[in-house]
């Protein structure tokens, strides 16, 4: 009664040790019905959504939660199908994936690489999860994403907007829609340009790590290629709530922009902080001073409140955009819970809408399979109009919305307006380029 | 046997038996029942109770005999596991040298502070633990990225140097931790009738590592020097006044923990190679000391359970979403079912922090000692003794 | 210079903000020698006070708009406050605008209760039991509360401005005659310093000047002896208690404009508050604001750019560089009691 599954390279080495090296295996399962990690038998396949649930993205985790339950029900045939009667592809059924019928497992990632990776092998090894997707941070998708390497399934990033992700971290089993730092501040620096002109002083605060890090590094690039000049930029702990003592120089220091390199409850705070000091008012070398923050969520604007009216930002999606892709998700979503989606949910449901729809298209859930048919793939349809996959990194390649705080929202989720639609042609890069460069994909696993 | 006493190898061969057969103990219900959700037997779970179980039984030797209460523990379980890591991207992927590695940067990184902490006593001592690491943790996530990389965490990735192993495997993916040749990750499932036992190779190498670990702390607890510890702890100045320094033992105590931190956090690395800089933030810290106040200070047994006790609701209880309620649920009539399903929703999924909060609350009002006093209570109700004879006899000694 | 006067007002500010909640931290150490980790709760619970108070203020119906359309293309519902019915639109929305500095009366009676109940409820039981077992009961009322916030109020923080004449920012520096610009400061926070205080000062006179206030220090000393007089200890304890909680909710009122409420603001507090403390001294009441300040003003110092381009990083740690060199240095702190928590 005993069903033996050691895994294929503790196969190979094991042989290698015993003298008999030929790895044989291999051979064995090079063949087109080969084995792979948590092959679904039954008639149902179980996706893992891997998401903060407590901790400061409780918030964001719970609206992606809401994403992924309503992309099950639409895979399943359920609702009014959302974003598969627009879905360029048309592979999908809404008979499940492959005929099986999906189910879930859900986990909390609080926002840890540790506990997110302990999460993620949960849902592999107890649960049998073929795929993996979720997160509100890119520390942790870059963790998830390498554990899902190792373990031979598909990683599916939610929320994750660091260059690693898709650069020196990047990973064969691994894909990302959302957008980068790269795109924000290609996108972003035009319309900075446009509105606050070229002769402009920037001063920069950088959450300290690594996302902020590359934020800062794409937004400089993009600014100061267009002219302007950085003045300084200052690294704050990511600990940090209070931020009065990193604002108080600006205004002296020459600068008339402030950059926000900041995320979530860091951003949030910077923000009030800043608008607590009076620098929106104030005039600097004979301009308006302005702040800009590259990447925009909704979740952050409501926190920040009113101080967020009139600031640019960049955005991966928004909810007010009128092609039939987002006017599709943005009703059935709505219909269902009452208010428009986040980014954060948009991007989840499209991810595993790609996903099933990969697979489909692959006809096996063998990951490798499935990687295949994600790699060049040219989709539209989903909110973003034409995308693609690239093959050589995973990262998705789509336009990218430059949004500004509304003057006067009409309720506490209209809180942004959509300036400009920065076309995929100008926010996109070389796989090598320096800010990308330093990782491999490395070989696609399946596992087992 | 062993040198030790009745009671004590009693004590030992039943927490060797129970990791033994932990696959068995913690999948108690079939895998396709409702009830499946509860179950613990997974390969990373087990290797979680044993290694956490290795760090609060180090941290018990500082605190449940000294009582010194250090707030900066995680340090070490975070310095141990960038050592492992780093000796898994520099030198090979056999999970030995790793192990000594890690031991030996924690138990040097614990001469440092535990030397200049062990100045001070009390809360002052406990506050200097925490400032070591909190200083350790936000350097790591930030100015100190690139030893460990800080937000993500050390990973090993395919471009390492690895002088005695190979930088990618044949077919182009990353090695594996293995113990000559043993991949830790490896597992095999026993399935008999309806449920599915899995049969981890790290769980089991953890697991011996945590019975040596056990072995050990019980014989220091047995020893002279543990008794010298015990001594420190109820009265320092008495021992001063006999003319002895009781500096040197506590030095060494703290090293002893230190190391066992090292150690925990070394497997870790070993079972999943990544280090995070969370692991040493002082969050991580007061769960060390929430697992051994919640097991029962000063036991032997209780520490192990209490880190049983948290990881078990960290990744179980935050599992349990509407869906699975739902399914429990859905012999009741309708209504009835989304009534159910409403007042057991605040305290699993994302709420599963209110149901750790609580826990804590009632163990500590009612359970004074802790589980372990639990399950004191528990046998001496089933063996129908007089009280008062078991309660001496297994008398613990309360951490102050 | 005036780099220096800057990081100064910021750092009083800061330490005002350390010093307050650490007040009616060591209040709870130095009275009734219990480890209260539910304190930083306290403090977010004082914060969330001035939510629910605007929340309270802002309560409304739902008025068709059916010039506008809502992002399903529905008649728009517009939110009108019943304080604008009530009061007429002018002085409904000028008694929503002043939510938080009316959010302090609200807190007071509030935060006493609670601390009361607390006290008489819970810590009580645990005056006579080891630090641990109050460490952990403590730590599990505070994660208990967190989370209720969360179910009610969500994770995301919430905005909470302060009123409109308190926004903007005054300048300092054309008063010393600098340029215009240079040293600036938020009205709001100047105003937090005050209130910080008066708050300071008035406990600080209640302990000095009443009888009451003898008594608990006589009990400070020594409560036994207190005891055997006659005096009945444990109920001016309970006050204490309630005040202290008061002490730390009215400092998460004045601080919610500053920054947006969340359910763990208490815990990022948490640490820093009782680093402030064990810098002050066990059991000293002057001891722990004057950490509070000092801690603020380095911490200040240490974000300057000057001072992190020698030393990167250097405002990731400065708390904890500081409190390890003082603890080194000063066996108990700046102003430390012997015997006080050192077993």
């Amino acid at each position: 009664m005993s069903k033996t599954t050691l895994t294929r390279r503790g196969v190979l080495r094991t042989g290698a040790v015993a003298g008999a090296g030929v790895a044989l295996p291999t051979i064995f399962t090079a063949s087109s019905a080969r084995a792979f990690t948590n092959e679904p038998t039954g008639g149902s396949v179980t996706l893992g959504f891997n998401v903060p649930q407590t901790g400061p993205y409780a918030d964001e985790g719970a609206d992606e939660l809401r994403a992924y339950e309503l992309a099950v029900e639409h895979l399943n045939g359920g609702g009014d199908g959302g974003m598969m009667q627009t879905f360029s592809s048309k592979a999908l059924e809404g008979s499940g994936i492959l005929g099986k019928k999906v189910e879930y497992v859900t986990g909390d990632t609080q926002t840890k690489s540790d506990a997110a990776r302990a999460s993620a092998k949960s849902m592999i090894e107890k649960d049998g999860a073929i795929m993996i997707t979720g997160g509100s941070s890119s520390g942790v998708a870059v963790a998830v994403q390498g554990l899902c390497q190792e373990a031979g399934v598909i990683f599916m990033a939610g929320l994750t907007h660091s260059n690693d992700t898709t650069g020196k971290d990047k990973k064969a089993n691994g894909f990302r829609h959302f957008f980068n730092a790269y795109m924000s501040g290609a996108a972003l620096a035009p319309v900075l340009a446009k509105a606050y002109g070229e002769d402009r002083k920037a001063y920069h605060l950088t959450a300290d790590y690594t996302w902020g890090w590359t934020q800062e590094e794409s937004i400089k690039a993009a600014t100061e290629a267009l002219g302007w000049e950085t003045v300084e930029a200052v690294k704050t702990p990511l600990a940090q709530t209070d931020f009065s003592s990193y604002i108080a120089p600006v205004l002296n220091s020459g600068a008339d922009v402030l950059v926000l390199n900041h995320y979530g409850g860091n951003m949030v705070n910077s923000l009030t902080n800043a608008v607590q000091f009076g620098l929106r008012e104030k005039q600097a070398n004979g301009k308006n001073f302005e702040i800009v923050v590259p990447l925009f969520s909704r979740l952050m604007a409501r926190g920040a409140g009113e101080n967020i009216k009139g600031i640019l930002g960049s955005t991966n999606w928004h909810w007010s955009l009128q092609d039939e892709g987002t006017k599709a998700f943005v009703k059935s979503f709505g219909t269902k819970y009452g208010f428009p989606p986040s980014q954060a949910a948009h991007t989840c449901y499209v991810q595993t809408l790609l996903y099933a729809d990969a697979v489909q298209r692959a006809g096996s859930f063998d990951p490798c399979a499935v990687a295949e048919a994600l790699e060049g793939y040219e989709f539209d349809g989903l909110g973003n109009g034409p995308t693609l996959y690239r093959a050589e990194d995973h990262q998705c390649f789509k336009d990218v919305l430059v949004v500004r705080g509304k003057e006067n929202p009409t309720s506490e989720f209209d809180l942004l307006e959509v300036v400009e639609i920065t076309p995929r042609g100008q926010v996109e890069y070389a796989p090598d380029h320096p800010m990308f460069a330093g990782g491999a994909l490395g070989s696609c696993n399946p596992g087992v | 046997m062993f040198g030790l006493g009745k009671r004590d190898l009693t004590l030992f061969l039943i927490v060797a038996v129970m990791a033994l057969f932990a696959p068995f103990i913690l999948n108690p219900f079939p895998t396709d029942s409702g009830m499946a959700q509860f179950n613990a037997g997974y390969p990373d779970l087990m290797q979680r109770f044993v290694i956490f179980g290795i760090l609060a039984i180090g941290f018990n030797i500082l605190f449940g005999l000294t009582g010194y209460l250090s707030f900066g523990h995680a340090a070490f379980l975070g310095v141990g596991s960038y050592a492992a890591v780093w000796m898994f991207k520099l030198l090979s992927m056999n999970v030995i040298p790793a192990i000594l590695l890690s031991m030996i940067v924690s138990g040097l990184f614990a001469v440092v502070i535990g030397y200049v902490s062990l100045r001070r006593s009390g809360i002052y001592f406990s506050i200097l633990t925490l400032a070591f690491a909190q200083m350790s943790y936000n350097l790591a996530y930030s100015v100190l990225t690139p030893i460990t990389n800080g937000e993500t965490g050390l990973q090993i990735t395919l471009d390492d140097p690895r002088i005695l192993g190979v930088s990618a495997t044949a077919d182009g993916g990353i090695p594996v931790t293995n113990l000559f040749g043993l991949e830790m990750r490896s597992f095999e499932t026993l399935n008999i009738g309806p449920w599915a036992f899995q049969f981890s190779v790290g769980y089991y190498v953890a697991a011996v590592i945590m019975l040596i670990s056990f072995y050990i702390a019980i014989r220091i607890f047995r020893s002279p020097f543990g008794m010298m510890l015990r001594a420190i702890k109820s009265n320092q100045n008495r021992l001063y006044y006999t003319g002895l320094n009781a500096r040197p033992y506590t030095l060494a105590a703290f090293v002893i923990s230190g190391m066992y931190a090292g150690l925990a956090g070394g497997l870790l690395a070993c079972m999943d190679p990544l280090a995070g800089a969370e692991r040493m933030q002082w969050t991580a810290s007061g769960e060390v000391v929430l697992m051994t106040i919640l097991g029962g200070a000063g036991t032997l047994i209780g520490p192990v359970l209490g880190a049983g006790f948290i990881k078990y609701f960290e990744n179980i209880f935050s599992k349990i979403n509407d869906q699975v309620v739902h399914g429990w649920v859905s012999f009741l009539p309708d209504g009835l079912e989304d009534l159910v399903v409403a007042l057991i929703h605040p305290f699993v999924g994302k709420g599963w922090h209110l149901t750790l909060g609580l826990m804590f609350m009632l163990i500590v009002i009612f359970l004074p000692g802790g589980l372990v006093e639990g399950g004191q209570r528990i046998s001496r109700r089933l063996r129908r003794k007089p009280a008062e004879d078991d309660a001496k006899s297994a008398s613990t000694e309360p951490a102050e | 210079m005036d780099a220096i006067i800057l990081q100064i007002l910021n750092g009083l500010d800061k330490g005002s903000a350390y010093a307050l909640i650490a007040l009616g931290l060591t209040l709870i150490f130095g009275t009734l020698g219990v480890v209260n980790f539910a304190h930083g709760a306290l403090f977010m619970i004082g914060a969330f006070c001035a939510v629910t108070l605007n929340r309270l203020l802002t309560l409304s119906h739902q008025v068709v708009d059916e010039t506008r359309t809502d992002f399903l293309g529905n008649p728009l519902k517009v939110d009108v406050p019943y304080m604008q019915d009530i009061f007429g639109e002018a002085t409904g929305a000028a008694i929503i605008d002043w939510s938080v500095p009316l959010a302090i009366l609200f807190s007071i009676p509030i935060m006493i209760g609670f601390g009361v109940i607390m006290e008489r409820g819970l810590i009580k039981h645990f005056y006579k039991r080891p630090h641990a077992d109050q460490i952990l009961v403590t730590f599990g009322l505070a994660i208990v509360l967190q989370e209720v916030i969360k179910q009610i109020f969500g994770a995301n923080p919430i905005p909470t401005p302060a009123p409109d004449v308190f926004r903007g920012s005054f300048d300092f520096g054309t008063m010393l005659g600098f340029d215009p610009n240079v040293i600036i400061y938020p009205y709001w926070r100047l105003v937090y310093f005050g209130f910080a205080a008066i708050i300071i000062g008035a406990v600080f006179a209640f302990l000095q000047f009443t009888t009451f206030g003898m008594v608990v220090r006589a009990g400070m000393a020594d409560r036994e002896t207190v005891g055997l007089l006659g005096i009945n200890i444990d109920r001016r304890f309970t006050i204490m208690f309630g005040l202290a909680a008061a002490v730390a909710g009215l400092a998460g009122v004045m601080y919610a404009p500053i920054n947006s409420p969340n359910y763990h603001m208490g815990m990022d507090f948490l640490v820093l508050s009782f680093v402030v403390v064990v810098v002050g001294g066990m059991g000293s009441l002057p001891g722990a604001v004057l950490a509070g300040f000092l801690l603020g003003i380095l911490e200040s110092f240490a974000s300057m750019n000057q001072i992190k381009s020698i030393l990167p990083g250097i405002d990731q740690i400065i708390i904890y560089l500081v409190a390890i060199i003082i603890l080194l240095t000063r066996p108990r702190g700046l102003m430390g009691r012997k015997g006080v928590m050192e077993d």
